[in-house]
């Protein structure tokens, strides 16, 4: 049993605070993404969890034990805490299997537990290769192996795909997400990277300059998004403006359902911000009887094959809003569209 | 491991472990510490030496500065370093220019032959011309020291020649400018601060070479320095010109240093660049080709026809070497370069690690100190160490471990670069990453971070190593008696006219020069190192 536990965590780099309070709970061989913009101190919060940085305030603490904490501060050696970096950092002089075996003790550093790890991550033919003769995705699952083999509390991986082209990407993430899961091991994952955060990870930590702006599990975070912001930074969203009665609002596309977001209050004629997924907004031809929705002009079509981004002229919205619809339709630019919503969007009240 | 724990409250109770604190502690001054001791020791010769002038009766001081005829001393000096200086920068620029702009045919060899006269230690080119000519004195030395550091200045235009943008100096074309202007208002702002850092390189050369001057019967500070302390009476006179000559050495390293950094400034601001068309020379090709051909000559043709002629024709009287003389001599000369070389070692791990992988104000500190090798004259060094061993460390006058301290602050400069340049190129994400598999910081220092930047910084010291072999003022002074090495004895069998005894010495200390002057062009050129780790 592992639970990590990051507890009003304050860090930074000489005077300046790069994280201002984050706290959250990983569960046991569950793996959490924190997710952020770069620079938002997602790094700073994996070297603190290490130990390699020490923070000002706040704890680290496993099972119950404080790792980093007023007046208390493990090395990062004694922390049984493994790490995976952003460009896996393969000892350049060692072969593959010495790497694996760099955290064992000497006696067993070539042995059937470096050997087993190397049989896990499927790199059992390279053991004898040098760093520089593998490929992108191999060194990772190197590195992955090397952070395994030492029987870790907690694994920290970070940002460790954004070197990987986009096809490697998807495959090394479902190996390593699965060699997780067989270790049953605690894991930290940091990216700037959301379909990463949000197909990786049980729980995902949106952090923005330093502030944790929600905790939740992928669909939560999806679909209740705690703020304008994370809304638009997870998954895209547009926001357009209208007026709030109970349980709708009317605005630019008609009066559409809508939920207030938690914390959230408004009044009948309040003016507030709905947010809608691009996947929310439905297309059809004009004058087909599609039901109801208002009338709009299609700037411009991106294809995908599987689906296509549709960037409409909505009339009485300034800026250009995008509907995604699945491949199968055609829209061509220039011509007009009825556009209706599919299903209720989420308010927030204006301050 | 486990040193607090939550209670049942929930509060944190914290068991802090005083004893593993202070080791911690402890663990993290080390190395500061040593950076500091290192930093202490090289500083010592200059340190003494003011000690020492400060330490003499203040009317004794002004009677030697009276009686040195000092002010001829500073005027001789400055003389030959200005005149060298401007020499250097005139030929440097204009061999820069035709190897880096036009379409002379051979650009390539002529870049390796033109380089080929950092190969010669000046006091070689210095016995090859007092060898075969009649010239002596100020023209001397001036031909001698232009033609051996045209090189210093050359390679780093060069360096800045092809990072410099070419499109400027079309546009000044454009504009109406000659290709002449064109070239002193677009392009020789962009390369001035290296040709000048090199110029410096040059100045700092000329000002602390002894043997050349000394060769030639030019009156200079240090051979002036060498003359006052062998005559005995006049050690306070050969300390306070030390000083003066320290001082000047200090002033250039800071000069050199401030351009270094302009350049450095320069190529950042760069954005595009577009290839330079070469200028076509055409018929003026031959006028370059003689123009280089001559320079060649002189430095290199006068030294290696004067070993020829003395090596093969062997016309003079049997003042020849004996093998075995030569032989002891070599041995002793790589025992004390090797000694030297570890000296330099051992005070440049500290502070090449702290450069490398601390920002700090004592990290800047430390390695400023370390330049100290570089404004020093050897001359100086070895004065005020011999002066040091024989009031502070008697039983250290004249022995081996002296003079590899020496050579040791004459080097650090060297071998700090080496150490921090290697160390620079080991990740800092490796270090992490060995930490958190459980190494400790001497863990990952001697399982990661020595064992990648090993094979570099091992480079590094076998050319001070090789640069220690032909080191001569300070090995002159704290050589043990009875002791010669190769450089001394070359000196010496050419100070006594046995030109056909000293001409195996010329050729062996060639040879041990243009290890690294030929290893290390290409990157002076290509701007990768700086000019000062081929001296």
């Amino acid at each position: 049993m592992s639970e990590l536990q990051v507890r009003k965590i304050v860090a930074g780099y000489d005077s300046a605070p790069v994280l201002r309070g984050i706290t959250f709970t990983v569960p046991h061989g569950s793996l959490t993404a924190v997710l952020g913009p770069s620079g938002s101190g997602k790094s700073t919060l994996l070297r603190v969890i290490a130990g390699l940085n020490r923070p000002v305030e706040g704890a680290v603490v496993i099972d119950g034990t404080v790792l980093s904490g007023p007046r208390v501060h493990v090395a990062p050696e004694r922390r049984r805490i493994g790490l995976v970096p952003q460009d896996a950092a393969l000892f350049p002089h060692l072969d593959v299997l010495a790497n694996v075996g760099f955290g064992l003790p000497r006696a067993q550093r070539r042995g059937r537990k470096a050997l087993d790890l190397l049989e896990m991550v499927g790199m059992t033919d390279y053991a004898t290769r040098m760093p520089g003769e593998l490929s992108g995705g191999q060194r990772h699952r190197v590195a992955l192996a090397r952070a395994l083999a030492t029987e870790p509390d907690v694994v920290l991986l970070d940002e460790p795909f954004s070197a990987l082209d986009a096809a490697l990407r998807a495959e090394v993430r479902g190996q390593v997400r699965e060699v997780l899961r067989r270790a049953q091991t605690t894991a930290v994952l940091v990216t700037h990277d959301q379909d990463e955060a949000l197909s990786m990870a049980d729980q995902v930590a949106v952090v923005d300059e330093g502030r944790l702006v929600q905790v939740g599990t992928p669909a939560e975070i999806y679909a209740k998004p705690a703020s304008r912001w994370l809304a638009q930074f997870v998954g895209g969203a547009l926001v357009l403006p209208g007026t709030w009665s109970d349980g709708a609002v009317a605005g630019p596309l008609g009066v559409v359902p809508a939920n207030l977001a938690d914390g959230h209050i408004a009044h009948p004629g309040d003016t507030v911000d709905l947010v809608l997924r691009p996947e929310q907004l439905s297309l059809s031809a004009v004058g087909a009887g599609g039901g109801p929705g208002v009338i709009a002009m299609v700037c411009d079509v991106a294809y995908f094959g599987h689906d296509a981004v549709v960037t409409l002229d909505l009339p009485g919205c300034e800026q250009p809003v995008q509907a995604r619809v699945l491949g199968d339709q055609q829209w061509r630019p220039d011509s007009e569209v009825l556009v209706g919503v599919r299903s209720a969007g989420l308010a927030f009240a204006r301050e | 491991m486990r040193s607090a724990r939550f209670t049942a409250a929930g509060g944190l109770e914290a068991t802090p472990a005083p004893p593993s604190r202070l080791r911690a502690l402890g663990g993290r001054l080390v190395l500061p510490i040593s950076a500091v001791v290192a930093a202490s020791l090289a500083a010592i010769p200059l340190i003494y030496l003011v000690v020492r002038v400060a330490q003499a009766d203040g009317s004794a001081i002004v009677d030697a500065l009276w009686n040195a005829r000092i002010a001829t001393l500073m005027i001789n000096t400055i003389g030959l370093v200005l005149a060298v200086s401007s020499a250097c920068l005139v030929l440097g620029v204009a061999i820069a220019w035709l190897l880096a702009r036009t379409d002379l045919p051979g650009r390539r060899p002529w870049l390796v032959v033109s380089s080929l006269a950092l190969a010669v230690p000046s006091y070689v080119a210095a016995f090859g011309w007092i060898a075969t000519t009649e010239v002596r004195g100020f023209w001397g030395a001036f031909l001698v020291l232009t033609l051996c550091n045209v090189p210093l200045v050359t390679l780093p235009t060069i360096a800045a020649l092809r990072l410099a943008d070419a499109a400027s100096e079309d546009v000044a074309r454009t504009l109406g400018r000659t290709r002449w202007r064109a070239f002193l208002e677009a392009t020789w702002p962009q390369i001035r601060p290296a040709s000048l850092a090199g110029v410096l390189l040059v100045a700092l050369y000329v000002l602390s070479d002894f043997g050349s001057v000394a060769l030639m019967r030019y009156q200079a500070f240090t051979w002036a320095i060498q003359v006052a302390y062998e005559s005995l009476f006049d050690r306070t006179l050969a300390a306070v010109m030390s000083v003066v000559l320290a001082a000047m050495g200090i002033v250039l390293v800071a000069a050199e240093r401030r351009m270094r950094g302009a350049q450095a400034r320069m190529g950042s601001t760069v954005a595009a660049r577009t290839q330079p068309v070469p200028v076509a020379l055409g018929r003026w090709r031959w006028l370059a080709h003689g123009g280089l051909a001559v320079v060649a000559a002189l430095s290199l043709g006068v030294p290696l026809g004067a070993l020829a002629r003395y090596l093969l024709l062997r016309t003079e009287t049997s003042t020849a070497v004996k093998t075995g003389d030569l032989m002891a001599d070599a041995l002793s000369t790589v025992g004390l370069a090797v000694a030297g070389a570890g000296a330099a070692l051992a005070l440049a791990l500290p502070i090449g690690i702290l450069a490398a992988r601390f920002r700090s104000r004592l990290a800047t500190a430390t390695e400023s100190a370390s330049y100290l090798g570089l404004a020093l004259p050897g001359i100086v060094v070895g004065l005020s160490l011999v002066f040091f061993s024989l009031n502070v460390a008697p039983m250290l006058y004249q022995s081996i471990w002296m003079l590899a301290f020496a050579y040791g602050v004459l080097f650090l400069p060297k071998a700090v670069g080496a150490v921090r340049s290697s160390i620079v190129q080991v990740e800092p994400g490796l270090e992490d990453v060995a930490r958190t598999l459980g190494s400790t910081p001497a863990g990952v220092w001697t399982r990661v971070t020595a064992r990648i930047a090993w094979p570099g910084i091992g480079a590094g010291v076998l050319l001070v190593a090789l640069t220690a072999m032909k080191e001569l003022p300070a090995t002159l002074l704290l050589r043990p008696t009875g002791t010669e090495t190769l450089a001394t004895s070359l000196w010496r069998l050419t100070s006594g006219a046995a030109y056909a005894a000293a001409a195996p010495y010329a050729l062996v200390l060639i040879a041990v020069a243009a290890v690294p002057a030929l290893l290390l062009t290409r990157e002076v050129a290509g701007g990768k190192r700086h000019p000062e780790e081929t001296l």
